[in-house]
């Protein structure tokens, strides 16, 4: 079953939670939906499930118009944030309760749920309550009863927020294993950029409720089509840079002067934006056409093995994605590299005019 | 790792101590002092031991009034609890309506007890109370004053008037605590109405429930001035509960040695009965 949304609008209280949304989702594919906290993720979740009718558009389910039908006749299931289960229910009866509801035999009840809990590692569990468990075990529960009753369209909002680091990137992992061979549309909201890679399938950028960009997550990745996409797709926020370009050189801020290369002398002359990632700019030369500039560090994040260096000078700041542990004091003068191939373009007003060129070393690490 | 061992720490303890024993420990001591002596005046008493204790636990009208305690107790709570659970359910969950709601069920806890009493006194009463007088009317014969049965019915009614309140304010809040997305995914799990209050909703209030129970249970276990202030106990002793058999003994006749052996049983009663409630509650969580 195919699910799409035909120009979905949702206002409340005169304010557009939701603005012209056309989506669709193929049986079978895991979406993202990617953008900030109150961008509308959770509200399109709840109108494509149902919970909500919107205020103009439709929503259809395999081409049957949908909208308005409860979210009780349909056949979803959602995963939440907090870990949601029936608190005196021992794990097995909360994964058993869908089938319960559906009135199946105690016996086929039984394979299901041992296959899904096998699945899903919480076998030595089943007996227990689940506030007796871990909140990975908790959240595993509630997965598996979302994930027990073969439904059309399985909603995950934010399901791996609150949770630890380690049991985020294990339950990730095993999150793209468990749908590999299902034929459900699977729909899985985050605010994290690393998160939807991570996922892969199709991305969607929401943001302040219209979907801005959407499409394979690696192509919408590699060419963001404006500004807003690439600053929300990427962690650390891409470094955006106002800029001019002239018959034969660019021009940054009025400072940093650079002749044209061969990507952007197709561009005619006048005012850019453009846009460099955090993890492209080095500290060392390494490409012949790298762009040497003086800043001064303003302060360096250490996050596990990566440092994040944002620096500045007198025209812009940017943030390095360094990786490796790398320690610098305030106000230091370092020199950094800005591979001009791997510049994204934009216009003044923010759509994209020319993705960065990906040259053959970046299919190792791009 | 070796800390300096410092005795000034009871110092600090030492208010907390004052404190607790003028407020606790010093009256219940005096209390089990009279309970164990036979005191005529201040300087003439003889030590009498376990007597008083025997003498009122062979007492056939406090046993009759402890039987009346529980009766009275075991109502209170199977109509006030389900009643107060039910007011929250029904409660608007927000808005004005929220607001004024818990504002109408906020009043009558702030009624002093005596004025409860004196409402329904006149409230219950046959000629100028609108309560006794439609009751009369509508031609059931209805009359406090004599008649042991609606003596009983009043003070019960008085309480829930006077009480479910405080439970449906537990319960309320209890409620709200719920996150919205239980009753997502509920109707997502197409549970009835019905499967949300017996699998969401009301597992989720057991903890405000029990502090309900055990509350409303000591507090209409202690009962005095209400039914005092509207039958005095009567007609008979129909309506006389253990707090009002102990004063009518302490303070009434001056038997201070059996008022105190009655005092410490009534409180061992009570302690125990909570503490019941308490594991029963409790334990059902680890079953």
């Amino acid at each position: 079953m195919s699910l799409t949304l035909e120009n979905v609008t949702q206002i409340v209280d005169g304010q557009y939670y939701i603005n012209q949304a056309n989506l669709t989702f193929e049986p079978g594919s895991f979406n993202v939906l990617l953008g900030r906290t109150l961008s509308g993720k959770t509200s399109l979740m709840r109108l494509m499930a149902g919970l909500e009718k919107p205020t103009s558009g439709r929503v259809l389910m395999h081409g049957i118009d949908m909208t308005g039908v409860s979210v009780q006749k349909r056949n979803i299931s959602m995963v939440y944030q907090q870990f949601i289960n029936y608190p005196n229910m021992s794990v097995y009866d909360n994964i058993a309760s869908p089938l319960r509801l559906a009135k199946e035999s105690e016996k086929s009840i039984k394979e299901k749920v041992m296959e899904i809990a096998e699945m899903l590692r919480i076998t030595p569990f089943l007996s227990r309550l689940p506030l007796e468990l871990s909140g990975g075990q908790q959240q595993r529960t509630a997965m598996a009863r979302a994930l027990i009753k073969d439904a059309d369209l399985i909603l995950f909002d934010e399901p791996l927020v609150n949770l630890d680091y380690k049991l985020r990137e294990e339950l990730r992992i095993e999150m793209r294993e468990l749908f590999a061979q299902r034929n459900t549309i699977a729909v899985y909201a985050t605010t994290e950029p690393n998160e939807a890679l991570a996922l892969g399938g199709t991305t969607t950028i929401l943001h302040e409720g219209q979907i801005i960009q959407t499409g394979p997550t690696a192509e919408t990745y590699h060419s963001p089509c404006n500004v807003i996409a690439a600053t929300l797709f990427n962690e650390p926020p891409i470094n955006m840079i106002k800029g001019h370009i002239t018959e034969n050189e660019v021009t940054f801020d009025n400072m940093v002067h650079f002749p044209l290369t061969s990507e952007l002398n197709t561009l005619s002359a006048g005012e850019y934006q453009f846009g460099i990632r955090p993890s492209h700019l080095s500290l060392l030369p390494k490409n012949d056409d790298d762009l040497e500039i003086s800043v001064q560090v303003e302060v360096a994040e250490i996050s596990g093995s990566e440092t994040f260096l944002h620096v500045r000078n007198a025209h812009f700041q940017m943030v390095l994605h360094l990786s490796g542990v790398h320690s610098y004091h305030v106000d230091e003068k370092i020199k950094i590299y800005v591979p001009t191939h791997k510049l994204n373009v934009f216009e003044k007003d923010g759509d994209l005019i020319q993705a960065s060129s990906r040259r053959i070393e970046d299919h190792f690490h791009g | 790792m070796n800390k300096p061992h410092s005795n000034k720490a009871w110092f600090l303890v030492l208010p907390v101590f004052i404190l607790v024993a003028f407020s606790a420990i010093v009256p219940l001591m005096t209390v089990v002092n009279y309970s164990l002596q036979d005191i005529f005046d201040v300087s003439t008493r003889y030590f009498v031991g376990t007597e008083w204790y025997r003498e009122i636990l062979n007492n056939s009208r406090l046993q009759d009034s402890l039987v009346r305690q529980f009766i009275f107790s075991g109502s209170v709570l199977l109509i006030e609890i389900p009643l107060g659970i039910g007011v929250a359910l029904m409660m608007p969950k927000s808005g004005k309506w929220s607001v004024i709601s818990l504002l109408i069920l906020a009043l009558p806890l702030l009624v002093p007890l005596n004025v409860v009493g004196t409402i329904w006194q006149i409230f219950g009463r046959a000629d100028i109370g609108l309560f006794g007088w439609a009751l009369n009317s509508l031609g059931i014969d209805y009359n406090y004053a004599a008649n042991p049965i609606d003596a009983w019915l009043t003070v019960l009614l008085m309480d829930v008037w006077h009480w479910t309140s405080l439970v449906a304010l537990l319960s309320f809040s209890g409620l709200r605590a719920i996150p919205d997305a239980y009753y997502q995914a509920a109707s997502i799990d197409r549970a009835s109405a019905w499967a949300v209050f017996r699998y969401i909703q009301l597992p989720k209030l057991k903890s405000v429930l029990l502090i309900g129970v055990l509350l409303r249970f000591m507090d209409s276990f202690m009962i005095y001035t209400e039914p005092f202030v509207l039958t005095g106990g009567g007609p008979g002793n129909s309506t006389t509960f253990l707090s009002q058999a102990l004063t009518k003994m302490a303070v009434g006749q001056f038997d201070i040695g059996p008022a105190g052996a009655f005092s410490i049983i009534y409180f061992l009663i009570i302690l125990l009965v909570s503490w019941l409630f308490y594991t029963a509650m409790t334990h059902s969580d680890n079953k």
